[in-house]
């Protein structure tokens, strides 16, 4: 446990990022991500579910207004693959569908997600993909960095960095029209977050 | 992402699966897309995902069924738990051991989840009262076959796109069928039309509050309808005077090619097997594409996936709360 | 224990209740030599051993005309001790056993081993009823005069009816002799093929393979077609159905000499506690509907049914736990049997002088035992209850061996505070628990 050194507040959600900054964030996100890769050739955008659906779908967008190509767009449900579910007890959640509309196999492979934190998740994805076939290239594109990593796991591409109590917690919110990033203290429960 | 998914609600579903009976169309749609998720799982590199790994499923089969036994140990291997299969003969139930002790020797050794198949109804929730296991029916005497409904239930949607407002008919031998008691209860929780064909005396007696119609004649009970479950006739029955012989059986109730032209265009016909060719089902071959025995053997698969990662997919410790002083 | 008759006691501070007699009254009990001396403002003469009744009812024993002690042959589910205890426990002071022990009691040996065992036990009285035909087989009577004289008070071939109309015709017009009633256990096994339970939407719903009413009421049109013809007396056991009830209700009207009992299950739960209470709500006759129990208390209430009898039908627990189908019929009832009961004076349908007759006053005289009375130069068979007392059944686990209750942890009203037999302190819920 870390100890709370701030004076308790009320878990009002202060806002860390708004719309107008968030889109900045993705517009950049995408010229880094075009110019990295010189072009979207072969670039296959996968969000995992069910946070990074949503971002790939608007970094696609961004990309077909930048370059008029249109990469493929995936997302995948880790569940399956995570490390944690038979050490929290109780129930599991049902499954959300993942969709590869092509084989990864050969392709430059962006993980997209909306926040990094202990890196459990990520590592749940690449064994995913790995199992579905051999991409030639994985890549992590991330919105928000919160820290505190667990495995040796950095985002190739970062919205913006944002340090963070453990005990906190970042929400992402993209529904067109109320685009926000929030930042809340919860309870202290014992149960470590991965967002 | 998950933590805010666990944290709404109560448990879904779970410890057990003892019976369709306590499903609503909420748990029953989320094992349905669960279970098209698994399906994916069957086009991957790898046909395996490591959920289960470390878990021990065991199948104990009081009564011989190759495929329900099988369709569990695939499904339990593609999600990476290791499977043992325990067929006591009958003789060696006889000889003495009973039921308990068979079981709690089993989960002595460290069972994590026991799909049970007894011929005597209620067995799997007597043993699963006195387990600290999961405990999946895998088929109970004349009472319940709860993955069978699940599977018919996603043949049916992945099949026709929905189940609300379907006409479904099943036919044959409802008394003594633990599948069409199961399929009663998740069709008509999932809004369809179920009709019951049978002669009356293979009707079970108070079935007034179920909510089904009831029919005698196939050709009306199966008039219009969208989907048509025939079920197995266990071909003792004749012997025991419910009917007067397997061939009148075949003649008053058997589906063919000419009865499928009362159905409503695109329907489809189910049966759990192994089927009676030529008693519940005749010139299959001529059922062009109407035919789904073949899928509900794939979807199978999928669905028993998804039932044990369900239930099996989370730690066991709190999976018990009330476990304790039982006798 | 009639050897032992010569206890004396006096009783203080009860009110005193038999219906049968007429006797209602406050005050005090002086009991010589086994036998009620006087009641009402009476001092104790000489040095007699007293109890404080503390204001509580003293009724009559309680006499169940349908139980099994399972000795001799299933010491290992009941002894003629335990089930002794669990009957005064219960406020039973005089119990008829059934005969399906083994081995059958079909012969005076068996009878006599009986009594014998009962008089060394020293707490209820039992009576023993011996089997009609010879090993229950159904095929030759038993030597009534013999079993008569040994001290069967009645015959039956309980837990099967009698096989054959022919059969209880001769049993029927055999036993005039003795002039001891036939007890039918009524089922047409044809119609039960091996059922488990009541048909019905629950046994559809459970797949289990049902009984269905008519199982019942099949037996008892046919035995009481036979006693028209065959006269005797007919004792019907466990009444459950409400068709089988009007049949009775008919015969009676017709003054067939015909009796009947039910068992407080019966008139308490449905097939509905299958749901929850599996193989402890398992017998035979199995519970059946609404439509039935509210049948058999109507039956209760205008006299159609003469009492309530429990059996007590133990069964161990490895029995007892297993599939459904697999395990046997029937249920322990003599220590819940009054509480249970008690509900339908609370609820109305009986006053409390109808309920202490069809548990005291009535069985005695169907099957004319000198038991079941509190007057002056009775036998001082007697049971102190508080009405209003609660307690969980089960919860200091049973005087009987075994534990087969559907009541098991209900919270029930009506407590059996002491009960005496001859004279003799027998039970005392004061003095001990039971293991």
């Amino acid at each position: 446990m870390i100890p709370d050194m701030s004076p308790p507040t009320a878990p009002s959600p202060r806002i860390l990022l708004d719309a107008p900054r968030i889109d900045r964030i993705l517009r950049r996100m995408a010229h880094e991500i075009l110019e990295k890769n010189q072009g979207p050739k072969d670039l296959y955008l996968v969000g995992v579910l069910e946070g990074g659906d949503l971002l790939a779908r608007r970094l696609r967008d961004l990309i077909v207004s930048f370059e008029g190509v249109e990469p493929p767009v995936g997302a995948v449900d880790v569940t399956l693959y995570r490390d944690d579910l038979s050490g929290r007890g109780g129930p599991v959640p049902f499954l959300r569908q993942s969709h590869l509309p092509i084989p990864v196999d050969g392709r430059k492979i962006l993980l997209v997600d909306d926040v990094l934190f202990t890196g459990r998740t990520v590592r749940a994805a690449m064994d995913f993909l790995i199992d579905f076939g051999r991409p030639s290239r994985i890549m992590l594109a991330v919105l928000v960095d919160r820290g505190h990593r667990e495995l040796p796991i950095r985002a190739d591409f970062v919205g913006k960095n944002l340090p963070t109590a453990r005990d906190e917690k970042v929400e992402v919110d993209l529904t067109p029209g109320t685009e926000a990033v929030y930042l809340t203290r919860s309870e202290p429960s014992g149960v470590s977050h991965d967002q | 992402m998950i933590n805010k998914i666990l944290a709404t609600g109560a448990p879904p579903f779970g410890p057990h699966l003892l019976s369709v009976s306590g499903l609503s169309p909420e748990v029953l749609t989320g094992i349905l897309d669960t279970a098209e998720s698994f399906l994916e799982v069957g086009h991957q590199t790898v046909k395996k995902v490591p959920v289960l790994r470390g878990k021990t499923l065991v199948n104990l089969f009081y009564e011989s069924s190759t495929r329900t036994r099988s369709s569990f140990e695939i499904a339990a291997k593609r999600l990476s738990a290791d499977v043992i299969n325990v067929s006591p003969t009958q003789s060696s139930v006889t000889k003495g051991e009973s039921l308990l002790d068979t079981v709690r020797t089993i989960e002595a050794l460290g069972a994590d989840g026991l799909v049970i198949r007894h011929p005597s109804s209620g067995a799997p929730a007597f043993v699963a009262d006195r387990l600290r296991c999961h405990v999946i029916n895998g088929g109970d005497g004349c009472h319940q076959h709860p993955t069978q409904a699940l599977l018919d239930l996603f043949t049916i949607r992945k099949r026709m796109g929905r189940i609300e407002g379907l006409k479904v008919a099943i036919v044959g031998d409802i008394l003594h069928s633990r599948v069409a008691r199961s399929n009663i209860m998740t069709l008509a929780r999932m809004g369809a039309h179920v009709r019951l064909v049978a002669p009356p005396t293979l009707i079970p007696p108070g079935i007034r509050t179920w909510p089904v119609e009831v029919y005698h004649r196939l050709d009306e009970g199966i008039r219009g309808c969208d989907v048509v479950m025939a079920l197995r006739l266990q071909l003792e029955r004749a012997a025991g005077g419910y009917i007067p012989s397997v061939s009148e059986y075949a003649r008053l109730y058997g589906i063919n090619a000419d009865v499928l032209d009362r159905l409503a265009p695109g329907a489809l016909v189910l049966h759990p097997g192994p089927v009676n060719r030529g008693v519940e089902i005749s010139g299959e071959e001529g059922f062009a594409d109407r035919s789904a025995i073949l899928s509900q053997v794939e979807f199978g698969v999928s669905v028993r996936m998804a039932v044990l990662y369900l239930l099996m997919g989370g730690g066991s410790e709190e999976a018990f709360p009330d476990k304790g002083g039982k006798e | 224990m009639r050897d032992r008759e010569g206890e004396s006691l006096f009783v203080r501070n009860v009110r005193f209740f038999d219906p049968a007699e007429g006797v209602s009254g406050f005050g005090n009990v002086l009991i010589r030599d086994g036998r009620v001396e006087s009641l009402g403002n009476v001092s104790p003469s000489g040095t007699v051993r007293e109890i404080d009744g503390n204001g509580g009812l003293l009724f009559p024993g309680f006499v169940d005309l349908h139980a099994h002690f399972r000795e001799p042959g299933f010491e290992y589910k009941e002894t003629i001790a335990s089930g002794s205890h669990a009957a005064v426990a219960g406020g039973f002071t005089a119990v008829c056993v059934m005969a399906n022990t083994d081995p059958v009691n079909d012969t005076a040996d068996v009878t006599r081993a009986i009594l014998e065992r009962a008089r060394d036990v020293g707490r209820a009285r039992v009576f023993p009823i011996g089997a009609v035909t010879r090993g229950l087989g159904g095929e030759h009577l038993t030597e009534m005069g013999r079993l008569s004289e040994a001290g069967c008070i009645a015959f039956s071939d309980d837990g099967k009816p009698v096989a054959t109309s022919r059969m209880l015709r001769r049993a029927l017009e055999y036993s005039r002799l003795f002039a001891r009633p036939v007890i039918d256990h009524c089922e047409d096994p044809e119609l039960s093929n091996r059922g488990v339970m009541n048909e019905g939407s629950v046994s559809s719903e459970l797949g289990l393979s049902g009984i269905p009413n008519a199982s019942e009421e099949v037996c008892v049109a046919r035995d009481l077609s036979v006693l028209e013809a065959s006269g005797g007396r007919l004792h019907v056991a466990h009444l459950s159905t409400a068709g089988a009830v009007r049949m009775v209700r008919e015969a009676k009207r017709r003054n067939l000499p015909v009796t009947a009992e039910t068992c407080p299950h019966y008139f308490s739960l449905t097939d509905e506690a299958v749901r929850c209470h599996g193989t402890h709500a398992k017998m035979n006759p199995p519970l059946r509907r609404e439509e039935d129990r509210l049948a058999v208390i109507e039956g209760l209430k205008d006299g159609t049914i003469d009492v309530i009898a429990t059996d007590h039908a133990p069964h161990a627990s490895h029995e007892k736990e297993q599939e459904f189908d697999r395990a046997p019929f029937g249920i322990i009832g003599l220590e819940t049997a009054f509480s249970v009961s008690l509900e339908l004076v609370r609820e109305g349908h009986l006053t409390l002088a109808e309920l202490v007759y069809r548990l005291s006053a009535r069985p005695a005289a169907i099957f004319g035992l000198p038991v079941g009375r509190l007057v002056p130069g009775g036998l001082a068979d007697l049971v102190l209850v508080d009405l209003s007392g609660e307690w969980k059944a089960g919860s200091r686990g049973y005087f009987s061996k075994s534990r087969n209750s559907p009541y098991t942890g209900s919270v029930m009203k009506g407590k059996i505070l002491r009960t005496i037999v001859g004279g003799r302190l027998v039970y005392d819920s004061e003095g001990e628990g039971c293991g």
